[in-house]
């Protein structure tokens, strides 16, 4: 290969040896602009230096500069033409690539090649980090969007692999040929990995003690060591709720963040991406476990969140999949209180909010007609997860796209439920008049007989009353009631407001405002 | 005494199994023989069921429908716990369409409306599924008791019969047993026949149910002492 003085080499200079990619790609890959190579070099002496502050600017801002003036519609410069400016540094080039690969599928469509080796470069990357062998300090907003775009990755393959009715000869020959290529044991089997050469867990147990200090540091090392394997670890524990709410394991993935206490800040609120994807998913997976008062305080708490904060993040790359999840959380939470009328849990704030974007909506729905089933059908499609169909195409059954297989049937057993609810209403709107009623009025009222009574009654306290993963049974109830013989007496509902986990958190703040306060010295 | 021992010992492997190392295809056997155990032996875990379901999800070549059938009889007799829901949403579409499973979702949506008449009748005519796991019978009657005890603070008897599917000389026996174990207590309702007490609890009774929904737990406490003291 010809070398090259990039240094006196003006910007339109002659291609390389490879200008015949050049044509066919209609980008130079090895053309590295002045600014990138400037990019590089300190980027790669930041990482050596441990300079976390300045490899976050770098990372958020320059890269999203550079990628907005130079490669707004082609691929950064390759890997190997960037790789001597860093001394052929192995683990930056990994850096390098993932941050490559991401800009790719942000910016283009990723070929099923590329797909190909963007795995394979997260294989080495964490291979690398499983290893122990790294000895960097990276920011969390990096660490956190290397477990979030392994996730993405991971569902668009799926996706794309599903869709096989125009697959090419060539692209099925590939398909076949790396059968390991994001395979969803290879997916879980590393998620899980990190979590536990990281000890992730341990480390949070022995924190309650006092005995570890990885929270108050927002995960990093201020020992001389790395933050790279224990924070992949704990992001990764948010990752794997998500591949099991894309594969439609609600109960497993809520094992997966059960050690993360979410009712308290921690380092997953410290990238306000992994904030979101946490409690979006915590929510939707109480949705479908049918736990409705739990999901409506998160989805209230998040929401409440994004309303104080979202002005923060305007400039922020993150900025429009904040906006989006905001959207989808709210279409969740009209859901939640259709099938749960609690509205005394939500904010004031968030609740105007919900009526201005699905006030309409949320009174259609309570009907429970055909009409209220398709608003539930609609919503549920927008906000739910993109999820999944895990296992390998049969290549010799015909060519079809099965890649809404998965999310069909989510939302077919949901609606199933929700069906299953539709008298529910009727029940309550009359529990809400009454202190007590006899069964035969009631009967009357509702144009059923008693034996049917009996049953949707039976059904409404089944139906409220949420049993949690202990097996504890909680009341989800608004107004509830009980039966002596034939006589219902309704029961006044308590308010659920909490205050408790209010004060505590505005205790701990103050005593941050006066330690910060403290610390200013006055000449 | 000694293949007590080697089932707990086998137990005790699975369980680790899916603890420690779940996302393997090679323990899927042993997850499949756990749920014969699980049949046999009147035990269940709903984790190790999940884990099968999804490595069935990953190689659905390797599917066995009758472990399936198993896991959700199982997950029946778990209500009122939502795991037959669970289960179903890893249970690709068209395997829910073969006959016994449509089956087995009639008689969770039953339970599930709390139509029990229906319910009994349908598991009659089904027998060869669910007489298929020892205890069936017994657990859904207790699923029925726990619908029944958070509704009624006293219940007809009829109403008790048809949950449970137990009638005349049988369910006075069964009451008898309940009043000297449970604290239920026999009535004279006006001129209907008899009237069940049910024992107190926070969901029929009222004055019973503790306002813990602003309970902090006391380790989130704890963390503000450094600043209190």
């Amino acid at each position: 290969m010809a070398s090259f003085d990039y240094e006196d080499a003006p910007a339109n200079s002659a291609v390389p040896a490879s200008s015949q990619s050049h044509e066919v790609l209609g980008y130079d890959p090895n053309f590295v602009p002045d600014s990138v190579k400037s990019f590089a070099v300190h980027l790669y002496r930041h990482i050596r230096e441990k300079n976390v502050y300045e490899i976050h600017q770098m990372y958020e801002t320059s890269f999203q500069t550079l990628s907005e003036r130079l490669f707004k519609d082609t691929p950064w410069p390759s890997v190997d033409a960037v790789a001597h400016y860093v001394d052929n540094d192995h683990v930056f080039c990994l850096l390098y690539r993932e941050m490559w690969f991401r800009h790719l599928y942000a910016r283009l469509s990723p070929t099923l090649k590329q797909r190909i080796d963007s795995w394979d470069n997260y294989c080495s990357l964490f291979q690398v980090v499983l290893h122990g062998v790294v000895n960097m300090q990276l920011p969390n907003q990096w660490l956190w969007d290397m477990v979030d775009e392994f996730v993405y990755q991971f569902q668009s393959f799926c996706q794309y692999r599903a869709k096989m009715k125009n697959k090419t000869e060539q692209e099925i020959a590939l398909l076949r040929e790396y059968d390991q290529a994001w395979n969803v044991y290879g997916v879980l089997n590393y998620l899980q990995a990190l979590v536990e050469k990281s000890m992730i867990i341990q480390i949070l147990e022995q924190e309650k003690e006092g005995l570890e200090q990885f929270t108050a540091n927002d995960g990093y090392d201020y020992d001389g060591g790395s933050n790279v394997l224990k924070v992949l670890g704990y992001f990764s524990m948010v990752g794997l709720l998500r591949v099991h709410c894309l594969l439609g394991d609600y109960h497993t993935g809520l094992k997966c963040l059960l050690p993360i206490d979410i009712s308290q800040q921690g380092v997953y609120t410290s990238v306000i991406g992994s904030h979101i994807t946490a409690i979006y998913h915590y929510g939707f997976a109480n949705l479908m476990l049918r736990r409705y008062v739990e999901a409506i305080r998160e989805f209230n708490k998040i929401l409440l969140y994004i309303y104080k904060t979202k002005q923060y993040h305007q400039k922020s790359p993150q900025y429009e999949q904040i906006l989006k999840k905001n959207e989808q959380m709210y279409a969740l939470l009209a859901i939640c209180l259709s099938l749960c009328p609690q509205v005394k849990l939500v904010d004031e704030t968030v609740n105007s909010q919900l009526r201005e974007k699905y006030g309409e909506k949320m009174i259609r729905m309570q009907r429970y007609d055909d009409e209220a089933f398709a608003i539930y059908d609609e919503l549920f499609s927008y906000a739910c997860p993109k999820f999944i169909t895990p296992s390998a195409p049969s290549f010799e059954e015909p060519l079809v796209n099965y890649n809404q297989d998965a999310y069909r049937l989510q939302l077919k057993l949901f609606l199933y439920e929700v069906k299953q609810q539709q008298l529910l209403s009727g029940v309550r709107t009359f529990l809400k008049v009454y202190s007590t009623i006899s069964l035969g009025k009631l009967a009357n009222y509702m144009e059923v007989d008693e034996p049917t009574l009996r049953t949707i009654l039976m059904t409404y306290k089944h139906k409220t009353h949420a049993v949690d993963g202990d097996g504890k049974i909680t009341s989800n109830a608004d107004v509830d009631f009980y039966i002596d013989d034939d006589m219902i007496h309704v029961m006044e509902s308590k308010s659920a407001k909490r205050y408790g986990d209010y004060f505590l958190r505005q205790v701990v703040k103050l005593e941050g405002v006066i330690n910060d306060l403290d610390r200013i010295k006055l000449d | 005494m000694g293949r007590e021992r080697e089932r707990e010992v086998q137990q005790y492997t699975v369980e680790q199994l899916v603890a420690v190392n779940p996302y393997n295809p090679d323990i899927l056997p042993d997850l499949e023989n756990y749920v014969n155990d699980q049949v046999s032996s009147k035990t269940y875990s709903l984790a190790a069921n999940l884990c099968l379901l999804r490595l069935y999800q990953f190689e659905p070549e390797r599917m066995s429908t009758q472990i399936v059938s198993r896991i959700l009889v199982k997950a029946l007799m778990a209500m009122p716990a939502p795991d037959f829901s669970l289960c179903l949403f890893l249970i690709p579409e068209r395997v829910q369409m073969e006959e016994q499973f449509k089956t087995l979702i009639v008689l969770s949506h039953y339970l599930e409306t709390g139509r029990f008449r229906q319910f009994w009748d349908e598991a009659a005519k089904n027998r060869h599924i669910v007489e298929v796991v020892p205890g069936f019978e017994q657990e859904i009657q207790a699923y029925a008791i726990h619908v029944l005890s958070v509704t009624y603070q006293k219940v007809p008897r009829a109403v008790l019969a048809e949950a449970i599917n137990i009638e005349g000389l049988s369910l006075d026996k069964f009451l008898e047993h309940y009043v000297a174990n449970s604290g239920w207590i026999l009535e004279k309702s006006h001129g209907r026949g008899q009237l069940i007490v049910l024992p107190r609890n926070e969901f029929n009774h009222p004055e019973l149910k503790k306002n813990t929904e602003d309970s902090v737990p006391l380790e989130h406490i704890t963390r503000i002492f450094p600043i209190l003291g």
